[in-house]
């Protein structure tokens, strides 16, 4: 079910009322999960406060929110502007939310309509996101006329775009008169000799730059928007795609770039490259970064600012929560069906319930944080943990098809990344080798916590070093996290056990679907 | 006196109809399609072709063969 299965080409296309869209599948909907998210701030602690009440409940931006908050993208942008050597067109962007020509393209009234659908259904969807599958901006009317049909009906839906920068400049003011205040700009250089490595072409005032020549107006255009964006008071997060000798230290100047210029949020993701995705890099061979690798670059850049490690590259079109995909219940030509009522009382109240939730999360945490206030140490481990949301451990290990990661040291828990996994358990049966892709996966963690776990993994995660740990089933994950760090430094104390480095872990390689 | 779009590899990103000074290009069932009636080749508006000098796909939007290349009027 990787990529080799996706065949199907079918044609981006507007989706009528009465036909029946196939649209989604051929692209291996068997591994999807409808992470989204785009932004890793571990919580209020790293943020001004003024930023954290307007990013608090966007699940792309914090991956706290994202354990209680949904967003959705809406696919209403087909065209784009530049050419990346890290998307094919042809297909879903393997690197960003860029469904490609097999997902299903909306009219903005059909758009608006599954928005109302949605946050009628799941009351904790409280963004909306306009992504692709080309750039927003090369589609400005399709994107802003949905914008406005969406904040008509329904005020209370935070809205964001995200965008390659190179038409910013000339729709911040269109951005700000929306009340967008969320704005994602890809910034993978800020130097045109590396960006002709990455972006053949750019399309601009009717014509094709190439080379270094089409990066330079990029990149100016780029930083333009951001000085412009920052200067208007909007929210701004940078996205960069790491690629191994190409980018990859060169990201560092990026990072001080776009900080001096007022992004809040830095969200270095992992190249996805494999010669199945027919890009220019997967076909090359060029490689994506290793677990570690991208975790090195991450830590080195977040003295500077706040780095996001929770970003899911999904596609543009998922809906959902953490951990499930629920698209397939919104196609155009199931919610042209529906009768939608927008109950804003209803999405409210339930919202309220959700924020009580968040705060016994916190207040779980600040308690067992306490019960390492005399500790010091200088150990720090890594801790897998499967969970659906709602930040319990409350997911099975064969269920799961990633692994949230955490850093335990005597400061606390912290969010570092997730791991994808895709589905261990398949069929109701578990196959060796998927268990030797999870062991890969998380093979940098002391241990990984489930609410359930067979017999049969239990041994070979043993065997491969990681400590299978269900006694924290349902319980909270950072307040489980201090406690079995807790009880780690005593056993190391006693000489039960030894601390030791861990080894790296991979990248799972091949499209998110959802 | 055209371009035209190869219909196998064009992905429907309408792209190409967005930039058409003409409004020669439009979506048809199976693919966006080029009018050779209103088609110019961009010859007084641009220096390149829009189709060509946007579209994702090489050697996607091309010269229709069928049809006499656009002269400008004098």
């Amino acid at each position: 079910m990787e990529l080799g299965s996706r065949k199907a080409f079918a044609k981006l296309r507007v989706m009528q009322p009465a036909s029946s869209g196939s649209g989604r599948e051929g692209c291996g909907s068997k591994g999807g999960s409808s992470k989204s998210g785009c932004g890793s701030a571990a919580g209020k602690g790293d943020l001004a406060p003024e930023i954290w009440e307007k990013v608090k409940n966007h699940p792309c931006y914090s991956e706290e929110a994202h354990h209680h908050y949904a967003r959705m993208h809406v696919a209403v942008a087909p065209a784009c502007n530049i050419q990346c050597n890290f998307c094919n067109r042809k297909y879903d962007c393997s690197n960003e939310s860029r469904p490609g020509v097999v997902s299903e393209r909306l009219t903005p009234y059909q758009a608006a309509k599954k928005v109302f659908a949605v946050a009628s259904a799941i009351p904790q969807m409280t963004v909306l996101g306009i992504a692709g599958p080309g750039d927003p901006l090369a589609n400005p009317e399709m994107t802003f006329k949905t914008f406005e049909m969406v904040t008509k009906t329904a005020p209370d839906i935070k809205l964001c775009l995200s965008t390659n920068g190179l038409m910013l400049p000339d729709y911040v003011d269109r951005i700000h008169a929306l009340n967008i205040d969320h704005v994602t700009i890809t910034i993978n250089m800020i130097d045109p000799v590396v960006g002709a490595k990455i972006y053949p072409w750019v399309f601009y005032n009717h014509k094709r730059y190439k080379g270094i020549e089409g990066a330079r107006i990029l990149s100016e255009r780029q930083l333009l928007g951001l000085d412009m964006l920052t200067a208007r008071g909007i929210l701004c997060k940078v996205n960069s795609v790491m690629i191994p000798g190409i980018n990859d230290r060169h990201l560092v100047a990026v990072n001080q770039a776009v900080k001096s210029r007022g992004a809040f949020l830095h969200n270095i993701m992992p190249l996805i490259s494999a010669p199945e995705h027919g890009t220019v890099f997967g076909l090359a061979g060029q490689r994506g970064p290793t677990a570690q690798e991208l975790k090195a670059l991450q830590d080195s850049c977040e003295g500077e600012m706040n780095m996001m490690r929770h970003c899911r590259q999904c596609r543009a079109d998922a809906v959902g929560l953490l951990g499930e995909d629920r698209s397939a219940e919104f196609t155009a030509e199931k919610i042209m069906g529906m009768e939608v009522n927008y109950d804003l009382d209803r999405r409210q109240a339930y919202q309220e319930k959700v924020e009580l939730q968040r705060e016994a999360v916190a207040a779980a945490r600040n308690a067992e944080l306490e019960t390492l206030a005399g500790e010091q140490s200088d150990i720090s481990i890594l801790i897998a943990v499967a969970t659906k949301g709602g930040g319990r451990i409350n997911e099975h290990f064969g269920h799961a098809r990633e692994f949230q990661v955490y850093e335990v040291g005597t400061s606390g828990a912290r969010f570092v990344g997730h791991r994808r996994v895709d589905n261990y358990c398949q069929g109701g049966y578990a196959e060796e080798d998927s268990l030797e892709t999870v062991v890969r996966a998380i093979n940098d963690c002391v241990a990984v916590f489930v609410a359930r776990i067979g017999n049969c993994p239990r041994e070979g995660l043993r065997n491969a070093g990681i400590e299978p740990v269900d006694r924290f089933a349902l319980e909270y994950i950072e307040q489980s996290a201090i406690a079995y760090f807790r009880e780690y430094l005593e056993r190391v104390r006693t000489g039960e056990i030894q601390h030791r480095e861990r080894g790296d872990a991979e990248i799972r390689q091949g499209a998110l679907i959802a | 006196m055209a371009y035209k779009i190869k219909e196998s590899s064009c992905i429907g990103c309408a792209a190409c109809a967005n930039e058409c000074p003409n409004g020669a290009i439009s979506e048809q069932i199976s693919a966006f399609t080029i009018d050779p009636a209103k088609c110019t080749e961009c010859i007084g508006f641009f220096d390149e072709p829009q189709c060509v000098a946007i579209c994702p796909i090489p050697k996607t939007c091309i010269i229709n063969p069928d049809v006499p290349r656009f002269v400008a009027a004098v």
